[in-house]
């Protein structure tokens, strides 16, 4: 609750935090197939047809509902951005914690493993992945994951280093606490804050890889219905039917720059430094 | 004639809204030319704001002058309102005018510009020199600060020179224009006692070659008897005395400084220690360690082999009786804390062995022995509640948080002076002396017959430094606890120890009865220590200028020490005998 | 040891590691290596071509014998042969190379132009309009996606001016500066928009952070002037995370951009890189993705020997 009211007070969390919840509506509105038209549908009759009351957004080549279509795809990209974020955060929690707490060998191995992973740009990796199993949702989910692992890892090893050096901890180990105590109670706990400003942002990052891969034709495959699959239709109709091309690419655009901005807000006020400390 | 300074009903606020948040509260003095005024005050009490507002430094930091004026008598006569000024006419009276040091020589130079590029910019600046000319006079400022070889260290960049050197570094910077007023903001809290005497000596003497005029801020009421001619006291914003020096240390007008010359501990050589503990030589020790020695491998380049070992701790030996209190004192890098860490296993001992009456403790996580840590802040988990932090010993111990548990924790926080509802709450609803008192009542959860307690109370306030040194005496005579302290702080060492042991360069120098070690020291170092400690007695006293440096712990592989040869000087004294 | 012996260290390391990763991530795809190397035509093979070919490339003798002989002849800067071009992967990689140099080159002027300051200038007006207009610009620019500022900037050509950008047969900057300049402004500020946005964000907080530390406060109660304190005391010390941030972005952009490469229709690494994936070229993925993640690790290499000479701190060792 506290956590809310402080979201909202902050500008730029304000303006975050509605884009992300009107996001997540339209999204699982998508999922579940409320939406205006059926996106499959062709209206043959209105091939091309501009935004009108009845076609919020218009028509497209084939005379689909782009409102629909749109919707579906918010739904298509918030499911393979939930999915990865989760995975990676999973997998870099796991990892991070562990290199940084046992430290030698075994954070020697992780991180070099990771810096492996982070030689190859992220869009040329999930490529990479893709070029293996072949294109499709859960290819998507389990590159983008992959793809996202070594931030997570490196952004949950540096804090709980830190931690680790901290008196608290010290005082923990004076009294023999187990290590499965000290992991959890002291440097899990401390890292939920970084972990969520992470979290946030990796969302919006996972928005603009699943974008790119559909609109290579690498990533959701038609006729389901993703932004990226949109927009690359819309490229050789973009001066005759510029609702194709605009629709999209501001869906594309707002909700990216929602996480964004929450992403910062909950940086702003979970980070230590920005906040008020006694002397 | 005008005064040099003539500060009158200085307000400043910081913020949005800064008549809302004062934090100086109406302050006026004057201030002569030649004279040094120190202004003493506890964190929060204005004083640092005070001496920023004069420069206009706290514009930076969001402060703003709400009223009054900062008049300054320049060097043509005329005089000049500071408070009112723009900054391109402050920008020509900082450096030239009003020079300033600060808290933190280490952070308060450029870390990627050379030494001499930092000092060479006040002479390009204010007297138009350039090229060889400027190099030549920033040497000259070298040579001034006493920095032996001037020329070359002019090359150096910040992070290759101590504390203590760079503080000297800064002292060269902002006197590089003579300007006729020096602002000193706790120039010495960072630096070892040692390196604070000679920074003072260092401070005095340029202040008398120059005839210039210094404000001089501190928390240590003890330092401004060496350098003060006027004292000013400040507690939340207002100048609550202020007078000549002698005036406010003898006849002190307000309960502010009668308490902060009384109630704090103040370094009073040997003549306030504790007379309540007794050795009885037949009474088995509650903690004996014998030969800790504590190295850490250097690692080397890429082809070379190691250089060899720090040897942090060497051969420390000692015994401690229940109810007694042992201080090991020391500066920085003496080993003093690796001692503590060893004993409690967070560092691995090379070598050593300590019992307590329970057995031997080799790798530590025996409850009979706890700690508390220096930083209040730090030592506990800020997303933990203060039950949860209290029951942790307990569960590591393998006991279970029952009603039973819940009731001690209730009787601990009573007995440490906090209110029971603390049960319920984080730590960050608490005041760093609070804090403390809770790590505290967390040592005392598994009643450990010896707390060790590793710079306890050395970042706390003064005053209440002393409210939580009567505490741990209390509660060593109601427990008898046996206390390890370890201190950099003389003046607190004296109000707890029974017993002292000096550490130097990792190995003990002194040891034996607190009134002995501090009346009577016997080892040079000892004694360099001692008289370094400031107090209220040296007035205006003079330092020796000593450029001694600690020698460097690093050893070659397979080096081991020759045997120490002891001196007693009593039944309770003996020194390292000295080549 | 010092910071920049361990990074040397760890060069190897990691481009071994991977040589591995490469090496094995072709041998995962589905069916085997025949079919894997050259696609569909491998249909039309008779078993006894297979078992020569098997043998020609190595591929009938154990993982750890093939992947020696595969590495010594990176080593030797032999990559393989591209079923589609019919020639050594090198060459054909090579060929693409300056393309996706110059793009490279050109987002990062783009950026650092904008970018650097553009941020600094914000620090200093910390709170005020013109830092939330600042503001403003980076968010959305990080928010978008570079293809589509890339789509949104030709719609806003053709629908606003008529003009079409000069897609056509690519010109190489030595054959006509001014037609190749002409073909590669518009992707090189579609590649910039987003990157400009991250310098600015990056140089206004790190400006921010070292415009309130101790140092400078240092340099003010000297007299310094205004400007002199920020581009010669705080900006060197600023300058570190720009210098990472600019790194590692021109590093992913030397491995070529897919989807503006693809959308102004250059014929660069990262449309290489997606056609051979498009037709299961293997050798060509498998040396395209080496070759960019080496250009990668040697440009943070480089970036690294840079902070050195920024921050002597790196340079002499903590305390040396």
């Amino acid at each position: 609750m506290a956590m809310l009211r402080a979201i909202f007070s902050h500008a730029s969390g304000r303006i975050g935090g509605t884009i992300v919840v009107i996001y997540i509506v339209v999204a699982l509105l998508g999922m579940f197939d409320v939406t205006p038209h059926n996106p499959l549908q062709q209206f043959r009759i209105d091939r091309l047809h501009a935004p009108n009351a009845v076609y919020w957004m218009g028509t497209d080549l084939f005379g689909r509902d782009v409102a629909s279509r749109l919707m579906k795809g918010v739904g298509q990209s918030f499911l393979v951005g939930f999915c990865s974020v989760t995975l990676a955060t999973l997998a870099g929690t796991v990892l991070g914690l562990t290199a940084a707490w046992f430290g030698k060998a075994w954070d020697a191995l992780v991180m070099r493993v990771m810096d492996v992973l982070l030689a190859f740009p992220a869009i040329l990796l999930a490529l990479l992945i893709i070029a293996i199993v072949g294109p499709g949702t859960w290819t998507s989910i389990a590159a983008i994951a992959i793809v996202y692992t070594p931030i997570f890892t490196r952004v949950v090893r540096g804090p709980a280093l830190s931690i680790k050096s901290r008196e608290f901890v010290d005082a923990a180990r004076t009294f023999g606490s187990s290590r499965h105590y000290i992991l959890t109670r002291h440097l899990l706990l401390n890292l939920v804050a970084p972990l969520t400003v992470q979290v946030t942002l990796a969302l919006a990052w996972s928005l603009l890889t699943e974008a790119g891969l559909s609109f290579l034709g690498l990533g959701t495959q038609p006729p389901a219905s993703s932004l990226g699959l949109m927009l690359a239709d819309s490229r050789n109709l973009m001066e005759t039917a510029p609702w194709l091309l605009i629709f999209p690419a501001l869906a594309i655009m707002i909700s990216i720059l929602g996480f964004n901005l929450l992403g910062d807000a909950l940086r702003d006020i979970l980070d230590p430094k920005t906040r008020s400390r006694p002397a | 004639m005008t005064p040099l300074l003539s500060v009158s009903a200085l307000r400043v606020g910081f913020g949005r809204d800064p008549m809302k948040n004062e934090i100086v509260k109406g302050v006026s003095f004057n201030l002569d030319a030649g004279e040094t005024l120190a202004i003493v005050g506890e964190s929060g009490s204005g004083k640092s704001v005070t001496a920023l507002s004069i420069n206009r430094l706290v514009d930076f930091g969001g402060g703003r002058i709400i009223d009054g004026s900062i008049s300054l008598r320049r060097r043509d006569g005329s005089v000049f309102d500071l408070a009112q000024a723009n900054e391109p006419s402050l920008e020509k009276i900082r450096g030239s005018e009003i020079g300033m040091i600060f808290q933190e020589p280490m952070t308060s130079l450029n870390p990627v510009l050379t030494i001499g590029t930092q000092i060479e910019e006040s002479f390009r600046l204010h007297h138009g020199l350039t090229g060889r000319q400027a190099t030549a006079a920033a040497r000259d400022a070298l040579d001034r600060v006493r920095i032996p070889d001037a020329a070359r260290r002019l090359k150096y960049c910040p992070n290759q020179l101590s504390g203590g050197m760079l503080q000297r570094v800064m002292i060269a910077t902002a006197l590089a224009c003579n300007p006729r007023l020096l602002i000193a903001d706790e120039p010495t809290t960072a630096l070892d006692v040692t390196v604070q005497a000679q920074i003072m000596a260092l401070l005095g003497e340029l202040k008398r070659e120059t005839g210039m005029a210094m404000i001089f801020i501190t928390h240590d009421i003890g330092l401004v008897a060496g350098i003060a001619d006027k004292v000013m006291v400040m507690q939340a914003g207002k100048a609550v005395e202020q007078g000549s020096l002698n005036d406010v240390l003898d006849r002190p007008q307000h309960p502010y400084t009668q308490h902060l010359l009384s109630a704090v501990p103040h370094f009073e050589s040997g003549r306030a220690v504790r007379s309540d503990f007794h050795r009885e030589e037949t009474s088995s020790p509650a903690l004996t360690v014998d030969g800790l020695t504590v190295r850490f491998k250097v690692t080397g380049g890429l082809l070379s082999r190691s250089p060899g070992s720090v040897h942090a701790v060497e051969n420390v030996g000692f015994d401690l009786m229940p109810g007694e209190t042992l201080a090991i004192v020391g500066e920085s890098g003496s080993g003093k804390s690796t001692t503590a860490r060893a004993i409690l296993g967070l560092v691995r001992p090379t070598r050593g062995s300590f019992s307590t009456h329970m057995g031997s403790v080799a790798d530590a996580t025996d409850p009979s022995v706890q700690m508390v840590f220096q930083n209040p802040y730090a030592s506990l988990n800020p997303r933990l509640r203060i039950d949860s932090i209290l029951a942790e010993p307990v569960i590591a111990a393998g006991g279970r948080v029952n009603a039973e548990t819940r009731d001690k924790m209730k009787a601990l926080l009573k007995r440490v002076g906090l209110p029971e509802d603390s049960l319920e709450r984080y730590p960050h609803q608490f005041s760093g002396g609070q804090r403390q008192r809770l790590c505290i009542a967390r040592a005392l959860m598994l009643n450990p017959s010896v707390v060790v307690l590793d710079e306890a109370v050395s970042a706390l306030d003064v005053s209440v430094q002393a409210k939580v040194l009567e505490l741990l005496v209390d509660l060593q005579r109601e427990y008898g606890l046996a206390y390890l302290f370890v201190s950099h702080d003389m003046a607190v060492v004296e109000r707890i120890a029974h017993r002292i042991a000096v550490l130097y360069a990792g190995e003990i120098v002194e040891i034996g009865d607190a009134a002995s070690v501090l009346s009577n020291p016997k080892h040079s170092y000892t004694k360099r220590l001692i008289s370094a400690v400031p107090s209220i007695d040296h007035r205006n006293q003079h330092f020796e200028i000593d450029t001694r440096q600690v020698p460097s712990l690093v050893r070659p592989p397979g080096f081991e020490p020759p045997p120490a040869e002891w001196r007693s000087f009593g039944p309770d004294h003996s020194a390292r005998a000295e080549a | 040891m010092s910071y920049l012996t361990r990074r040397l260290l760890t060069f190897p390391l990691v481009m071994l590691g991977v040589s591995i990763l490469v090496f094995v991530a072709i041998r995962l795809v589905p069916g085997d290596a025949i079919t894997a190397m050259l696609g569909t035509e491998a249909g039309l093979l008779t078993p006894a071509q297979r078992d020569a070919l098997a043998s020609y490339f190595g591929i009938d003798q154990p993982i750890l014998a093939q992947y020696w002989h595969w590495l010594l002849g990176v080593f030797q800067g032999d990559l393989g042969i591209s079923v589609t071009y019919g020639k050594p992967v090198l060459g054909v990689i090579l060929e693409r190379f300056p393309l996706t140099l110059q793009l490279a080159l050109m987002s990062m002027c783009v950026a650092l132009a904008v970018g650097l300051p553009a941020g600094v200038f914000a620090a200093t007006r910390n709170e005020k309009l013109s830092d939330l207009g600042v503001r403003i610009f980076a968010m959305i620019g990080q928010s978008t996606p570079n293809f589509v500022v890339g789509l949104l900037i030709i719609y806003a050509l053709s629908a606003g001016f008529g003009i079409l950008p000069t897609m056509g047969e690519f010109t190489p900057f030595f054959t006509n500066p001014l037609r190749n300049l002409g073909q590669m402004i518009l992707p090189a500020v579609t590649l910039g928009f987003a990157f400009a946005a991250s310098v600015t964000r990056i140089s206004r907080s790190a400006m921010l952070d070292v415009l309130s530390d101790d140092y400078v406060r240092t340099a003010r109660s000297k007299g310094v002037p205004k400007r002199s304190v920020i581009w010669r005391h705080a900006l060197p010390n600023a300058l570190i995370p720009v210098v990472t941030l600019s790194g590692v972005e021109f590093g992913y952009l030397l491995g070529g951009a897919v989807l503006v490469e693809q959308i102004y229709a250059l014929p660069g690494l990262g449309r290489l890189v997606l056609d051979a994936i498009l037709q299961r070229d293997y050798a060509l993925v498998q040396g395209c993705v080496l070759f960019i993640a080496f250009n990668f690790m040697v440009i943070n290499l480089l970036v690294d020997l840079l902070y050195a000479t920024l921050d002597p701190r790196i340079r002499l060792g903590e305390g040396g």
